[in-house]
């Protein structure tokens, strides 16, 4: 009896254990996330550790759900058949960078707990790595080394540019940035994130009971800079020139549209249940994808080429650098960016931010060849 | 395994980890009340003293430990932007790490900076793990680590928009995983099954930002799921999301979680109202005070006193039967992590990681101050006669030395 038992468990095992053979089928079940997925992590995640990077291969073109599936697999592997991580594979996997920056990332980390030297022969060589995460570290390790050169130290402040341009991080770059600058080396850090800081302001329209977000006003159907419109409570708009960005390239409209001083300390307050619109025209030098990113600490809509790529209905949140981003197309020669911010009734000190920030940068975040030309602005 | 075995194998397991009783399964634990059946905790602990274990946490949290089944699950963020989120299993006796899952952050990170995307506690029952994280990634994993599934909630809901930072926990009713994702653009409150991971029914919520955990609470036969947001409570049915009443409230806040004690709920805030449900509708008001106000912390019900602490370390304890004020005792620091008790003491936990053990046999009065020096705005937990506290580098075992077993 004990026998056929012992027989019954071998044919499960056998019948249950995934092969190399099994991994397409099981990835596609993973992927197509319909089928019994937990069924099919279980085998991927009981596969050798030698079969490690072709699951990383498999996070190339997966669903954010799907990557997850598959990262957590080879979280399992790799913490049970931790001595036997595949080192050159795993090398070879993270030197090409056709493979998506997760998945390579990952390839690192499993490579440094294989060979804890990964780090200081690799990470010299990632400055420009496509992966964000690696690029960070790269960073990072170059940057710990300069800190405690002397102030003074011409290769030092060489090195510090040059992670200046390696790096894609906000907060990385602030911190090199201010490492310069205690070294006598300004940065423009409006000019080097890219921020859009010459527009064209109209407003202020209504936005009573929230209701100008959902509405369609004139600007929204197409700019004419030459317009006039009808605004909050009747009174007349026009496109007005701002060039007026402040040392973080954001558009403060409290300063266009002026309220009153709320909380005790006097705070700047703008006009209240209020849109307003900001356009600003670029010019490329060739047609390219992009990614445009910004901040707004109120409900808005961004416009590019007069489509619509991005909205949030939201009233005072954080107003972070880079926070909202969506993927963009741009044309070669003149394309338009329309923003339309709105601003909400509420009078807590704390609900007074009306404000925007925007740029146009590369998949990673770094600033494109662009020429802002918005027209009226500039002089 | 069939879908129908494997939702009878999560029910099975949920009454069995109700019958284990010592577990402290989500946040506030047991019945989510903040008080642990048993007591044996230490009073005082340090270095040398009282702290059978303590293991390095991959990242950031403000969620709480939970204990379950001998093991003790902890979630973290780490990584660039926070976009590493991490459930982690911890061996409650010897405190070895037994399995960690990492998973990619599907949804925005951003938060203030006093909090990260782990935030909400997971909750745990028999042989499953839920972990909700602020991104909207919720993973349910067993006891062994293995995922038995994920969702993206926040792709699924893409208007939901919570830019400071989602903290509300999810609780479990019977085999419905409960998850609170209260947000501008688009609020929502889930019935989850916990055997599947499929979405079994959805309520829509005010659109406003809401960090109030979720509380179960047992009335005239029934079970009644209650939210707290600014301006009131509403009840609905846990099992199928039917509304049951709403109570208009200003003075209730959406950042604490309303408590309940031997059926009188406490709705908590810048005021704390009393109620007793019903079955026929909107539930009593028996008192209200301004006294027993509160804004982060959740105040905590025993016997016939209710506790209520504020954000700048002043507990006030109160009658539970009228609301009047009896005492109030002045602690150290600022507080966000809510009191636990065990045995008649209050463990409070500063944000400085002072841990203030107060006796609340008669009028509180804190008998002793621990320093852990570690920063810490969560919530303890209570299992196996010791106290888990959990940092954003550490995760600690408090107990005697023949605890923890």
């Amino acid at each position: 009896m004990r026998w056929c038992t012992a027989a019954l468990l071998l044919v499960f095992h056998v019948r249950h254990c995934a092969t190399a053979a099994d991994i397409p089928d099981l990835v596609k079940q993973i992927k197509s996330a319909d089928a019994d997925t937990a069924q099919a992590w279980q085998e991927l995640s009981r596969l050798p550790a030698t079969e490690i990077p072709r699951l990383l291969a498999a996070i190339d073109d997966a669903s954010p759900a799907a990557a997850n599936w598959l990262r957590s697999a080879v979280d399992a592997i790799a913490e049970r058949d931790r001595a036997a991580l595949p080192a050159a594979a795993l090398a070879s996997f993270l030197q090409d960078k056709r493979h998506a920056g997760r998945g390579r990332r990952l390839a690192y980390e499993l490579l440094c707990i294989a060979d804890p030297t990964t780090p200081a022969r690799l990470l010299p060589t990632m400055l420009d790595d496509p992966s964000a995460e690696l690029r960070y570290d790269a960073v990072e390790a170059a940057f710990a080394a300069v800190k405690p050169q002397p102030k003074e130290l011409t290769t030092a402040k060489t090195e510090l540019r040059k992670l200046l341009s390696a790096a894609r991080d906000g907060q990385q770059v602030d911190a090199i940035a201010r490492e310069l600058e205690q070294r006598g080396e300004p940065v423009d850090l409006v000019a080097h994130f890219g921020f859009i800081t010459r527009w064209q302001i109209a407003g202020p329209f209504d936005n009573t009971g929230g209701r100008g977000y959902r509405d369609v006003f004139p600007p929204e159907r197409g700019v004419d800079l030459a317009a006039k419109y009808v605004g909050k409570g009747g009174a007349e708009v026009i496109w007005k020139p701002n060039d007026a960005g402040d040392n973080t390239g954001s558009i403060s409209l409290n300063r266009v549209f002026p309220g009153p001083a709320v909380g005790q300390n006097g705070k700047l307050s703008g006009m209240k249940a209020a849109v307003a619109f900001a356009f600003a025209e670029v010019d490329a030098p060739a047609e390219r994808d992009a990614v445009i990113r910004l901040a707004s600490a109120t409900a808005f809509k961004v416009f590019v080429n007069g489509r619509e790529v991005l909205s949030r209905e939201t009233y005072h949140q954080s107003f972070d650098r880079d926070a909202f981003s969506a993927p963009v197309h741009l044309v070669k020669g003149r394309n338009t960016i329309l923003m339309k911010v709105c601003q909400n009734d509420q009078t807590e000190p704390w609900a007074q931010n009306w404000m925007f920030q925007l740029r146009l940068t590369d998949s990673l975040g770094a600033v494109l060849p662009l020429v802002v030309v918005t027209s009226g602005t500039g002089k | 395994m069939s879908r129908r075995g494997t939702a009878l194998k999560v029910v099975l397991a949920v009454a069995l980890a109700v019958v284990a009783g010592a577990d402290w399964p989500q946040f506030r634990g047991p019945g989510l009340t903040g008080i642990a059946p048993d007591g044996g905790l230490p009073e005082q602990w340090g270095p040398a003293e009282n702290i059978p274990w303590k293991i390095a946490l991959p990242g950031r949290g403000l969620s709480s430990p939970v204990v379950v089944g001998g093991h003790v699950y902890v979630t973290a963020c780490s990584g660039l932007n926070q976009t590493r989120l991490h459930v982690i299993a911890v061996d409650a006796r010897f405190g070895i790490k037994l399995w960690e899952r990492q998973f990619w952050a599907t949804g925005p990170t951003n938060c203030h900076p006093k909090t990260c995307v782990a935030a909400p506690t997971p909750t745990a029952a028999g042989n499953r793990i839920f972990a909700l994280f602020a991104t909207g990634d919720l993973v349910c994993l067993d006891a062994a680590g293995e995922v038995c599934w994920l969702r993206t909630l926040q792709i699924d809901h893409p208007a939901m928009n919570n830019l400071v930072g989602r903290s509300a926990s999810p609780i479990l009713y019977h085999d419905v995983l409960i998850v609170p994702l209260e947000n501008q653009g688009e609020s929502w409150l889930l019935g989850i099954d916990a055997a599947t991971g499929r979405t079994r029914w959805k309520v829509e919520r005010p659109v406003e930002n809401n960090y109030s955990s979720p509380l179960l609470v047992k009335h005239d036969g029934q079970t009644d799921l209650v939210i707290q947001t600014a301006g009131g409570l509403t009840a609905y049915d846990p099992a199928d999301g039917a509304k049951r009443w709403e109570f208009a409230d200003e003075g209730v806040s959406a950042i604490c979680s309303p408590i309940v004690v031997d059926g009188l709920l406490l709705g908590t805030g810048r005021d704390m109202v009393a109620l007793r449900p019903n079955a026929y509708g909107p539930p009593e008001v028996v008192w209200r005070s301004a006294r027993l106000s509160t804004m982060t912390v959740t105040p905590l019900a025993a016997g016939d006193r209710v506790y209520a602490v504020k954000d700048s370390g002043v507990l006030t304890c109160g009658d539970l039967r009228t609301g009047k004020e009896l005492a109030t005792l002045r602690l150290r620091g600022s507080y966000s992590g809510s009191p636990v008790l065990a045995a008649n003491k209050l463990y409070l936990t500063n944000e400085d990681g002072n841990i203030a053990v107060v006796d609340v046999e008669g009028d509180p009065k804190l008998i002793a101050t621990n320093r852990l020096s570690d920063p810490m705005l969560s919530t303890p937990a209570i299992a196996r006669d010791c106290l888990f506290l959990r940092s954003d580098k550490w995760l600690y075992c408090i107990g005697r030395p023949a605890a923890a077993k």
